[in-house]
């Protein structure tokens, strides 16, 4: 797993065999308005970033999570 | 304009008379769409608003008691775009309101609720102390409209703090921790009657003068207790040092579109919402200072028919575009509720003859 992909597992509890490139933000048990939050908390956390209210909006796959990362010139994995 | 368009513009830009021509032309699209995708929708309309033709201005456009989301489901998508439901938080007794949202609602009221509360705070994520308890979240399926108030209003907040245990009482050292963690401004957010909670547990002993306060769900739980609306601010600027204290008016059936105090104590409505406030003895619309019903009005609800609500609300127009906080628009105030006898009346009337 890269860095990001141990945020997302960490914060939702996801399970081992987790697809992340199809991880979307309520289409699944794991990724409801409250893990948001915790979610968001954690992606901020490891990689020392703030998102402001428009960017928590719109966190709302892996795919754009790593899309925004990428956006600021952080590497998703180790 | 399309309701993409509008909801990028600053949320308090449109003049009166732009707004009632978009409002009037959004709400004609809405009742002809929900009229096609809801058969209950056009059901009520053939019954209370028989010959209903082309309308132009918003307060031409047919409206529900909100009661009736109470009585029955409204929707206007199938069940496989269900995404959401949303409940009332039921204080009255009378059964929940159900709304049910789609994705792109859901997104929308998110986005528009972004808007408001940015004209407020400022764009930035604050440290965000939460007047409630966080085992209120706990169970996802009471998704009610403090849950969803909580959940919306969260998205401002970063490193939140939950004030409240289970049994609503203030866990004070761990605030104070959680104030000394972080400088500058704070956010802090609660329904009305638990702010006047904390503060009866913590008065005089917890500094939130940096704090941002917005609080919201109603008086009646402190009018009971014959708080007023002023002793209320006075109160907290006494006993927080908390000045920067704004009301929010929503309600569950038009989640994201709330109406937020300005300075002036004026309450607002932002571009893709609007209030009306109807006699109660003609349902004309009434002149500003006189109170009646209040109609709430939204451009957002697209996922089912509740663009246009009476609501249980009394309240008086103070205006339009002439508040002297700058913002454009409807202002107005909320002075309580509907006697609930009349209610009773009233919603009794609409159960019958959509029954028929």
């Amino acid at each position: 797993m890269n860095r990001l992909e141990r945020a997302f597992a960490e914060a939702l509890g996801l399970p081992a065999k987790t697809d992340f490139a199809a991880l979307e933000y309520s289409r699944n048990d794991y990724w409801d308005s409250v893990a948001h939050m915790r979610l968001v908390a954690e992606i901020e956390k490891t990689f020392g970033v703030r998102f402001d209210y428009e960017e928590v909006l719109a966190l709302s796959s892996y795919s754009k999570a790593a899309e925004m990362l990428k956006k600021r010139g952080l590497s998703v994995d180790d | 304009m399309d309701l993409d368009e509008i909801l990028r513009l600053p949320p308090y830009s449109l003049s009166a008379a732009d707004k009632r021509r978009i409002l009037g032309a959004g709400l004609a699209d809405l009742t002809r769409s929900h009229r096609r995708r809801c058969p209950q929708y056009a059901r009520l309309l053939d019954i209370f608003y028989p010959g209903l033709e082309d309308f132009r201005l918003p307060q031409e456009a047919p409206y529900l008691p909100v009661g009736l989301f109470k009585a029955r489901e409204l929707k206007s998508i199938p069940d496989s775009q269900v995404y959401k439901i949303l409940t009332s938080s039921g204080t009255s007794g009378s059964g929940l309101s159900r709304i049910v949202l789609d994705r792109e609602t859901a997104r929308r009221q998110a986005q528009a609720l972004g808007a408001i509360v940015a004209q407020a705070v400022g764009p930035a994520r604050l440290p965000m102390l939460v007047l409630d308890s966080a085992d209120f979240l706990k169970d996802r399926k009471n998704f009610n409209a403090r849950a969803a108030a909580i959940l919306g209003f969260s998205t401002f907040g970063l490193d939140h703090l939950y004030a409240f245990d289970s049994s609503l009482s203030a866990d004070l050292p761990a605030i104070e921790a959680w104030l000394r963690a972080h400088d500058g401004p704070i956010l802090v957010f609660g329904m009305t009657f638990l702010v006047w909670r904390l503060l009866e547990q913590t008065a005089g002993r917890l500094d939130l003068s940096r704090a941002v306060l917005i609080h919201g769900g109603g008086w009646k739980r402190l009018q009971e207790r014959a708080v007023t609306r002023l002793e209320f601010r006075k109160a907290l600027a006494d006993g927080w040092g908390a000045r920067r204290v704004y009301d929010y008016y929503g309600m569950v059936e038009q989640v994201g579109g709330v109406f937020l105090e300005c300075e002036h104590g004026w309450l607002h409505a932002p571009n893709f919402s609007d209030i009306l406030v109807r006699d109660p003895l003609t349902w004309k619309p009434a002149r500003a200072g006189e109170t009646g019903v209040i109609e709430a009005m939204s451009l957002l609800p697209e996922s089912y028919p509740g663009h246009c609500v009476l609501t249980e609300d009394l309240g008086a127009l103070g205006g339009e575009d002439g508040c002297s906080c700058g913002r454009r628009g409807t202002y107005f105030s909320v002075s309580g509720r509907v006697p609930q006898a009349q209610l009773r009346g009233c919603s009794d009337v609409y159960a019958e003859g959509a029954a028929a």
